[in-house]
């Protein structure tokens, strides 16, 4: 069986551009994901045109809001590039310097002002974006309304301040300004004080009940009103999440990136390779020449998939360590992740070997494969929950029957310890192994 | 040569064979002595290749007998790795047969007899898909060939081929024929096999019709009022005679 796997590692020698393809391959895409892993996203740029007088206050009952920590807020999720006029942030839009513009009008703080009034005014600012590319048009809309939101987090959070400073006026009294002038307000809990002590002066009479109901009033506010100021921070932020995670932890996001290219490469390179190798057996009349006495189908099969093993396993090894360059990775975890590189590759090279035995042609074998392989694995990265139940069994039946999803599994698991239990998609992959051999068995029967 | 009066090198008794419900064999009987050349003629779907292919063990037959050893077969088209070169193929094979246990030869060793016998030595490190098709069937023989068996099959050899590489092909089966190699080859070549082949055996639909000297086959058409000439136009009528 040594002299068939010496025989395809020498016909593989001989094809340039498959040989270049299997060392560049990996090569090429540890460097692409790498860079994409470790670049991080960029931030969508908007110009944002502050029509508001430099340094205004937005103060309202003494608390104070400068209009750079709106500027902050606003800026935190987008890059923003300032414009001198609402005209230059259209033109930026519009030459896709900026992704969207945000205007913030002269009035802005007078309108935020009023909302601490009696005739309170709605604030708006105006935002300008460009429609031609609806992906970052998304992106970006996203963003800023996520901006908006903070920045209106950060005003409720201030006017409700500023109305629990009114709430305590009324409640413990003070000093107040209106217009310029100091005015003394004297509070319920003076007010009930005062009452207290006139009242037992009175003489029993009508007067003297009365002045009992105000104090019984004043009492129940001073009570009530104390109760007012949680309520009102609460109003500002009504729901708070209290994140719990239960049952297995997820592998990080870096270690996901690292199992699906990883998974992807060994996939793709195995099972055609596999498919295409044996299938030119056939297309070079050379099957029936070597079980013609010399070698078993078992034996040509065995060498099939142990070419797939012993290349799928190299090339990926070639891309996890080109992505180790790039990402942390766990090293002493490798025996780990060697153990699922290599039954991850056994179980493509299997079911390669039983593309190839039912499609007889390489072409035909090629084609088939690209064609299974790539739904199905992108099948098996759809997230349980954003599908119904019924489309979950059949999407996790037809990952379950694929090699793809336990290799991805065994190979996060292998990554990080918080990742899948590596053991049973070892398991799943070695019973993926021997189901395929055995298909690929029966096909060679009339191979 | 009379198979009778010597040793047989292979045989078939009553032979049958079906495939999804066709007939391909009959009970056909089959033999070739030690050092004969047998040409099997018929139309398409005759059988021959199946009879071949039996013979060689690639495939059972449904019922019937076998009997020969060290038979070796040479399919139509070349059976071999057009990216590996000429003694890389030879090499592959010499240590597949090798491990079989079908030889004793050194793999090594095999592989510079054969390209000696093929007189491919000069083109021993060259692809096998840069060679031309006579070329390749050398190299396809001579794989055959390299365990030194005592019948070799062909079958339909010379497709393909130019008269002068035709011509290159037989001298060096022949070369072997003279070493006591027992032949039988498979052609629609009426002339081909007139010129290189001892005994002719005609099938049609599975059945063995005829088996005799080209002359034999013409007198027989000529006795039965069939018309005289060359053995092409016997064998067609031959072949009509029997309601092929």
């Amino acid at each position: 069986m040594r002299w068939l796997l010496l025989k395809d590692l020498q016909i593989l020698k001989r094809s340039p551009l498959q040989l270049t393809l299997l060392v560049l391959y990996p090569i090429v895409i540890a460097l692409l994901v790498g860079f994409a892993m470790t670049r991080g996203s960029e931030d969508p740029t908007v110009a944002l045109y502050n029509a508001m007088p430099a340094g205004e206050s937005l103060g309202f009952g003494g608390e104070e809001v400068d209009g750079n920590e709106i500027r902050d807020q606003l800026c935190d999720r987008v890059d923003c590039v300032d414009a001198d006029s609402t005209a230059e942030a259209k033109e930026m839009v519009e030459s896709g310097e900026a992704t969207a513009a945000v205007i913030v009008p002269e009035d802005l703080g007078e309108k935020i002002r009023s909302l601490a009034s009696l005739t309170p005014q709605s604030p708006e600012i105006q935002i300008i974006v460009n429609g031609s590319d609806a992906v970052e048009n998304r992106v970006t809309d996203d963003r800023i309304e996520s901006m908006l939101g903070e920045a209106n987090l950060l005003l409720a959070k201030r006017l409700s301040e500023g109305a629990k400073q009114y709430l305590d006026l009324i409640l413990k009294g003070g000093q107040f300004d209106l217009l310029g002038q100091q005015i003394e307000v004297l509070g319920l809990q003076k007010s009930e004080q005062i009452l207290k002590k006139i009242e037992p002066k009175l003489p029993p009479g009508t007067d003297k009940e009365q002045l009992q109901r105000a104090v019984r009033f004043a009492h129940l506010a001073t009570d009530n009103l104390d109760l007012a100021g949680p309520l009102l921070t609460a109003i500002t932020e009504p729901i708070k999440a209290d994140k719990v995670e239960v049952g297995d932890q997820a592998p990080s996001l870096d270690t996901f990136a690292i199992g699906v290219t990883v998974a992807f490469a060994l996939m793709f390179v195995t099972v055609l390779l596999v498919a295409g190798s044996l299938a030119l057996e056939k297309e070079e009349n050379a099957f029936t020449r070597l079980t013609a006495g010399l070698v078993s189908r078992i034996q040509i099969l065995v060498g099939k998939v142990g070419l797939g093993t012993v290349v799928g396993f190299a090339v990926s090894l070639i891309l996890m360590v080109g992505l180790g360059l790039f990402v942390g990775i766990e090293w002493g975890r490798t025996p780990y992740w060697l153990l699922a590189l290599i039954f991850g590759a056994a179980a493509f090279s299997a079911a390669g070997a039983a593309l190839g035995a039912a499609a007889r042609e390489v072409r035909a074998a090629t084609l088939a494969a690209v064609m299974i392989c790539l739904p199905v694995a992108l099948l098996s990265l759809v997230p349980d929950d954003a599908v119904g139940p019924a489309i979950e069994t059949a999407i996790n039946l037809v990952s379950a029957l694929f090699p793809f999803r336990p290799a991805l599994d065994a190979i996060t698991g292998g990554l990080e310890i918080s990742g899948p239990n590596v053991w049973l998609p070892l398991l799943h992959l070695a019973i993926l192994t021997t189901a395929y051999s055995l298909l690929a068995r029966l096909a060679l029967r009339r191979f | 040569m009379d198979p009778q009066e010597t040793k047989l090198a292979l045989a078939a008794r009553a032979v049958t064979k079906a495939f999804d419900g066709r007939q391909a064999l009959d009970g056909i009987d089959f033999e070739v002595a030690a050092g004969e050349v047998v040409a099997l003629i018929g139309p398409n779907g005759a059988g021959k290749t199946t009879l071949l292919s039996i013979l060689a063990g690639i495939s059972e037959p449904d019922s019937g007998e076998v009997s020969g050893d060290g038979v070796a077969w040479v399919p139509q088209q070349a059976a071999l790795y057009r990216r590996l070169s000429v003694r890389e193929n030879l090499l592959l094979f010499a240590h597949l047969q090798h491990d079989a246990g079908q030889t004793d030869e050194a793999p090594e060793a095999m592989v510079d007899r054969m390209l000696e016998l093929t007189g491919l030595a000069d083109r021993a490190d060259d692809r096998v898909g840069t060679l031309s098709g006579g070329n390749q069937q050398r190299v396809n023989i001579a794989i055959g060939l390299m365990a030194g068996p005592s019948v070799l099959l062909l079958d339909e050899p010379s497709v393909g081929l130019d008269p002068a590489q035709r011509e290159r092909l037989w001298g060096f089966v022949l070369s072997l024929v003279g070493e006591g190699t027992a032949v039988a080859f498979s052609t629609h070549d009426i002339q081909e096999a007139e010129r290189y082949a001892e005994r002719i055996v005609v099938v049609a639909e599975g059945d063995g019709l005829f088996s005799g000297t080209a002359d034999e086959l013409r007198q027989a058409v000529e006795a039965g009022g069939g018309p005289s000439g060359d053995l092409e136009t016997s064998f067609l009528a031959f072949l009509r005679e029997r309601g092929h």
